[in-house]
């Protein structure tokens, strides 16, 4: 079985107008960029991929994770992770069910809670369980929603412009943060930005989409 | 390529049919939702026209004939029951969308018009019944107002002899009728300002050198009212035809048509109903050409609007306008709560003789000797506001999720099918449904009356919830499902608890509008389901006051608490939840 993210002759198109069309491989631990101005479709390939394309787009090709065509399956069974430049932290959770909603089900309480407790001791937020998501600081949210990520066990990452929202400094500590996570769990990330620093740092291919016409 | 192509789709068209089959049920609710709101207005339509074409094998009358007509043109209070029923309805739209306009232009975005529309909202769910009492307690030659400037300033100590309840010109009717849209029209607009960027525009008009109010309506007037043009005609049609308000502050001799047909209805005689129901048609053509006329007049306002815009005038009298917009404003607001404050003094007066301010003294035996009856009352009616609004509310919720998951769109088309029972007059139709009851032979009772408070709740409650549940961030929804959860798992975990604040005030929006309900409730019940609404309005006739405040209070707390409600559950529910601490 072939791990990875494999797009296979990936057409996108609003209507009549063609928007994109990709084919690309993405290994284990690899990175994937693919940058180009607004309305070139890049969030619209995600949505692609997460299975939540609007009914105003058409699309063709295949989509396979690790082996398996996930091209039709439903959003919740493809085990494709998202981020977005938004922390999207459900605002009537704490931090702790946060994660919880994330995590695989099965295992007791007890198990849970400790895996929950390990996640936010990895990146830094040891204790922060009931805490309410609105009183985090922005570094904070986007720490916590890339640990809920990744306690649903993805198999894939994407990554939609997930750090414009954050200021410079704090930028650059939660990008490395998130390629080391990613790169520790061996996942293919595929990640859309207008960005160049983004783009040098996730170190991988990059594509630059133009705009067609 | 294109093999692939066709491939996909078919794979996609498979899906889909797959997924129809699991979920019967979701993508069949809009249709379903539409048929409960639309099928009872067509039937009372059909049921309408037959009556007042002479067919009425209940009576054992067949036709077509034209005498239910004749017979309509031959009584004698027609031309003015007729006029009546125009001139209030068009009178009451003007002045309420005038003065919500002006204060609008004038106001808007300043401290003063942020206090008045924080007193307006629970003003809108007063009933409308309850508003007019305690408007005719305060302005009545014996009423609140005329008692506190007597004797001092009047000389008066008896209540002088005029007409001010129940004037032949329906003025007081119309007063009534205003108090209450103009709450209605204001918080529509509020919302439809939102979305028009409207500071933005004002402040480049006055930069400009244009006054406020002429400025606003100059460059957001047009854009507000584009998005406020339905519920302007709601008003319009319902101020035509409405029946409570005219009972209770409406001129009696003869009354305005609807009031008319209702009596009709009411008679023994089952031949009164062909001409009920031809009254009935004449009530809607009535309306269709009040509306078509304020369509025509949309068209001459806009044309000499754009002259005006053309014209660059800046506006001179602009603070002047913006004051009496305000004072009118005020008023109205006053209005409406010095009316509840007259009949919650009137609940627990002993004797209270003329020029006399205040009672005597202060009593419980008004609540001890109404109150058992109007809390049997109340059980009634909050027994079918619930099962309505909660019935009402899961048929829009999952007709907003079906449109989420199946990527409907909504046209501007559909949006007015919404409207539709509220545009079609009561008159016209509920009549038609009553008759078309009895001739299948169908009980008339609680279950009925449920039906047909559907109908009128259905349009408020999906307005109310339609805005909040779209703008639910699709992101979230996915993420959610990114992290494995099934759509009904995105919606019960994520979405309803995120939404609660408007769920619960969509809910108290349609608790209020079934409460409210008097003319579905008095024809469909046949008189047997008695409400704290039909109760209410029955006394009217009588003028007892200390039960018309029993009543009144009782009827008003049943239309406010549950917005007390979706206020208060909501702050506690998420107290350490600064995320949806909004508002």
């Amino acid at each position: 079985m072939n791990k990875g993210l494999f797009l296979r002759n990936v057409e996108i198109s609003n209507g009549a107008q063609p928007l994109l069309t990709l084919s690309h491989d993405i290994a284990p631990g690899q990175v994937l960029t693919i940058m180009g101005p607004s309305g070139v479709g890049k969030s619209t390939l995600l949505a692609y991929i997460t299975g939540t394309l609007s009914a105003d787009f058409a699309a063709s090709g295949r989509i396979v994770l690790d082996g398996h065509d996930i091209t039709h399956a439903p959003a919740h069974k493809r085990h494709v992770g998202i981020l977005f430049q938004d922390d999207l932290l459900f605002p009537h959770l704490s931090v702790g069910a946060n994660l919880a909603f994330g995590l695989a089900p099965g295992g007791t309480r007890e198990d849970r809670q400790e895996k929950i407790a390990e996640a936010l001791a990895e990146v830094d937020l040891a204790g922060f369980e009931d805490r309410d998501p609105a009183t985090l600081s922005g570094g904070q949210k986007a720490r916590v929603a890339l640990m809920r990520m990744l306690l649903s066990e993805p198999c894939a990452l994407l990554l939609d412009e997930p750090f414009s929202r954050l200021d410079t400094a704090l930028r650059a500590q939660v990008r490395d943060l998130v390629f080391a996570r990613a790169k520790a769990r061996s996942l293919p990330v595929l990640m859309v930005t207008h960005d160049a620093e983004d783009a040098r740092a996730a170190g991988g291919k990059v594509i630059t989409l133009e705009v067609q016409s | 390529m294109i093999g692939q192509h066709v491939t996909v789709l078919r794979n996609k068209r498979d899906l889909g049919t797959l997924i129809h089959m699991r979920r019967p049920v979701l993508p069949l609710l809009p249709a379903l939702t539409l048929l409960l709101m639309l099928g009872p207005v067509a039937a009372g339509i059909w049921g309408t026209l037959l009556p007042a074409f002479g067919h009425l094998p209940a009576a054992g009358l067949t036709g077509p004939s034209l005498e239910p007509f004749r017979a309509l043109f031959d009584w004698p209070g027609l031309p003015r029951a007729a006029l009546l029923s125009v001139t209030t309805g068009i009178g009451a739209t003007v002045v309420s969308l005038a003065v919500v306009t002006l204060l609008l232009a004038g106001w808007s975005g300043t401290r003063q018009f942020r206090v008045l529309e924080r007193l307006l909202s629970p003003l809108l769910s007063v009933p409308h019944a309850a508003a007019a009492f305690g408007l005719a307690f305060l302005i009545a030659p014996s009423g609140w107002i005329a008692r506190l400037l007597s004797p001092v300033m009047t000389g008066w100590d008896r209540p002088p002899d005029i007409l001010i309840v129940q004037d032949p010109l329906g003025l007081t009717m119309m007063a009534g009728l205003i108090i209450k849209e103009i709450p209605f029209l204001i918080l529509i607009s509020i919302a439809a300002l939102g979305q028009a960027q409207a500071q933005n525009s004002v402040t480049i008009a006055q930069a400009l050198g244009y006054g406020r109010v002429t400025g606003w309506l100059k460059t957001v007037f047009p854009r507000v009212y584009a998005q406020i043009r339905p519920p302007v005609y709601v008003v319009l049609a319902y101020s035509m035809s409405v029946v409570d308000v005219a009972v209770i502050l409406g001129p009696s001799t003869p009354p305005t048509l609807s009031v008319q047909i209702v009596k009709w209805m009411s008679d023994p005689d089952l031949s009164m109903r062909l001409l009920a129901a031809a009254g009935a048609i004449m009530q809607l053509a009535l309306v269709v050409g009040a509306l078509a006329f304020w369509r025509a007049g949309e068209i001459a306002v806009a044309h000499f609007g754009r002259r005006w815009v053309a014209s660059g005038a800046r506006g001179k009298c602009d603070p002047i306008i913006a004051q009496v917009a305000l004072f009118s404003g005020g008023a109205s607001v006053l209005a409406v709560l010095f009316g509840l404050v007259v009949l919650a003094i009137w609940s627990v007066a002993g004797y209270w003789s003329f020029p006399d301010a205040f009672p005597d003294g202060f009593t419980s035996r008004n609540w001890t000797r109404h109150g058992p009856s109007a809390f049997a009352a109340l059980g009634e009616t909050a027994f079918i506001a619930i099962v309505v609004a909660i019935s009402v509310l899961v048929l829009t919720i999952g007709c907003l999720e079906a449109e989420y998951r199946h990527g409907l769109r909504v046209t501007q088309r559909a949006v007015w099918l919404l409207y539709l029972p509220l545009l079609v007059p009561q008159t016209a139709f509920l009549p038609g449904l009553q008759t078309l009851m009895l001739g299948i032979g169908a009980e008339v009772g609680r279950i009925p009356v449920m039906l047909a408070h559907l109908v009128f709740v259905l349009p408020y409650v999906f307005l109310s919830l339609s805005d909040p549940f779209r703008a639910w961030d699709a992101r979230t929804g996915t993420v959610a499902a990114a992290l494995g959860a099934s759509p009904d798992g995105v919606l019960w975990r994520v979405r309803l608890p995120m939404l609660l604040r408007p769920i619960l005030t969509a809910l108290a929006v349609g608790l209020a509008v079934s409460v409210g309900q008097y003319l579905p409730t008095l024809l469909i019940g046949g008189g047997r389901v008695a409400t704290l609404t039909t109760e209410a309005v029955a006394l009217a006739s009588g003028g007892d006051r200390r039960a018309i405040g029993v009543y009144g209070l009782m009827q008003t707390g049943a239309a406010l608490l549950p917005f007390a409600m979706a206020l208060l559950i909501p702050t506690l529910v998420w107290r350490n939840r600064k995320g949806l601490r909004h508002e």
